[in-house]
């Protein structure tokens, strides 16, 4: 399940907006400007159901989305976007993963206390026993320059 | 019937006695007639999976997929608490703090162990490096990407973390640490061929088993394994094949 987020979990000035979600779910985001570093080195890394659902996160995940293990699994993938994502993106994606192919691209992503952080992300698709299984999503430290270019990008796409 | 083993060319140099040693101490166990053969390089290894030769290896996390997917290996075991990491490494006199600062037309050291080039090169892919833009300076061993570094040869060097931590005192105080990767899912695994899967639960129990006396310990100390084997379960293999997968895109 995923639940509006809450003026007390948020650190620092904030904005508000709905984000309709998928299925027709909307979501009440509210979001800041701080933004956290990648840390050098790490992989975030989680895998879901075919639909999406959070079936497992590492310690890095956990660490830059703010949520607790227990928050996240169960919970849809969903919740860590991010207002200035355009739809098209997220579009982009589940229409290459779902043909079996790998997807990979920039993503601004929202963390539990409001704020975000930036990736470079890849899903693949899980194939076991020629069906498709889940997800494996693995986000690395992004280049600066690559960011910039999204930043300037991202809005002309919605 | 023997049985062909090989261990993955990267192997550290100073186990090499200890993987013949384990051979033999594998053979024992289970009564199998098992043949170690070492191959010097990554691309004899391949050719020799390639023609269906190997039965039972000490595979690269790069090649697993390969292993598992086109020749229908399955995992083992792995080293227990051991797991591949990478480091960035640089000529201490160079001031630099972040891969973001190293200079265009980075030159850099690397050997072919290929699970710890793929890190090192996502390691340096935030200051917009690749393949296309950097130039390599490919060495036989770290030693000798560490030499690299001190003569000026190269700017920056990709070493295996442990490899990096056994170089010498004289030669670390000269050399800085980057970047260190901490991934902690990707390692090294015993695998098992179709030749052998009959044998596999046989063998899997002798290895983890191998702490519980005294020459099974000594011949881990000879490998550099003091803590054992545990086991992987195939589920955990899938899970670290679609982890490699996504990193060479």
């Amino acid at each position: 399940m995923i639940s509006d987020m809450k003026p007390e979990d948020i650190v620092g000035d904030y904005k508000e907006v709905i984000l309709d979600l998928y299925q027709s779910i909307s979501r009440k985001i509210l979001y800041t400007e701080i933004e956290t570093p990648y840390p050098d080195g790490k992989l975030i890394v989680s895998t879901t159901t075919p639909d999406g659902v959070i079936t497992h996160v590492n310690q890095s995940f956990i660490e830059m989305s703010g949520f607790t293990e227990e928050e996240l699994i169960g919970a849809p993938h969903s919740i860590l976007r991010h207002p200035d994502m355009p739809p098209a993106a997220f579009q982009d994606l589940w229409d290459t993963v779902n043909k079996g192919d790998k997807w990979q691209g920039f993503v601004k992503n929202l963390r539990k206390d409001g704020g975000y952080y930036w990736v470079k992300a890849t899903v693949i698709p899980n194939v076991r026993n020629g069906q498709v299984a889940g997800y494996t999503s693995v986000r690395r430290k992004p280049s600066r320059t690559k960011v910039d270019e999204c930043i300037k990008l991202y809005p002309t796409l919605f | 019937m023997s049985f062909m083993f090989t261990v993955s060319p990267d192997f550290t140099p100073d186990h090499l006695s200890g993987w013949y040693i384990f051979n033999t101490w594998l053979q024992k166990q289970t009564d199998l007639a098992i043949h170690l053969e070492m191959y010097n390089d990554f691309h004899s290894q391949r050719d020799a999976i390639q023609s269906d030769k190997i039965d039972l290896i000490y595979a690269n996390p790069f090649d697993a997929a390969m292993l598992v997917r086109e020749k229908g290996f399955q995992p083992l075991v792995k080293a227990l608490g051991e797991s591949d990491e990478a480091i960035i490494a640089v000529n201490a006199e160079n001031d630099v703090e972040d891969v973001v600062h190293l200079p265009d037309g980075l030159k850099v050291a690397y050997t072919e162990d290929p699970d710890v080039h793929m890190m090192g090169m996502i390691m340096l892919e935030p200051g917009d490096f690749d393949a296309s833009n950097i130039t390599p300076v490919l060495s036989d061993t770290y030693v000798l990407v560490a030499k690299h570094l001190l003569k000026g040869e190269a700017d920056a060097g990709i070493f295996l973390a442990e490899a990096y931590d056994d170089l010498s005192k004289m030669i670390k105080s000269q050399l800085r640490v980057l970047v260190r990767s901490q991934i902690s899912v990707i390692h090294h695994s015993l695998m098992i061929g179709p030749n052998l899967l009959d044998k596999k639960d046989q063998i899997q129990e002798v290895l983890v088993s191998m702490t519980n006396d005294e020459k099974g310990k000594g011949v881990l100390t000879s490998l550099g394994f003091n803590d054992g084997w545990e086991k992987v379960e195939n589920d955990e293999m899938e899970f670290m094949i679609d982890l490699m997968d996504t990193l060479t895109m």
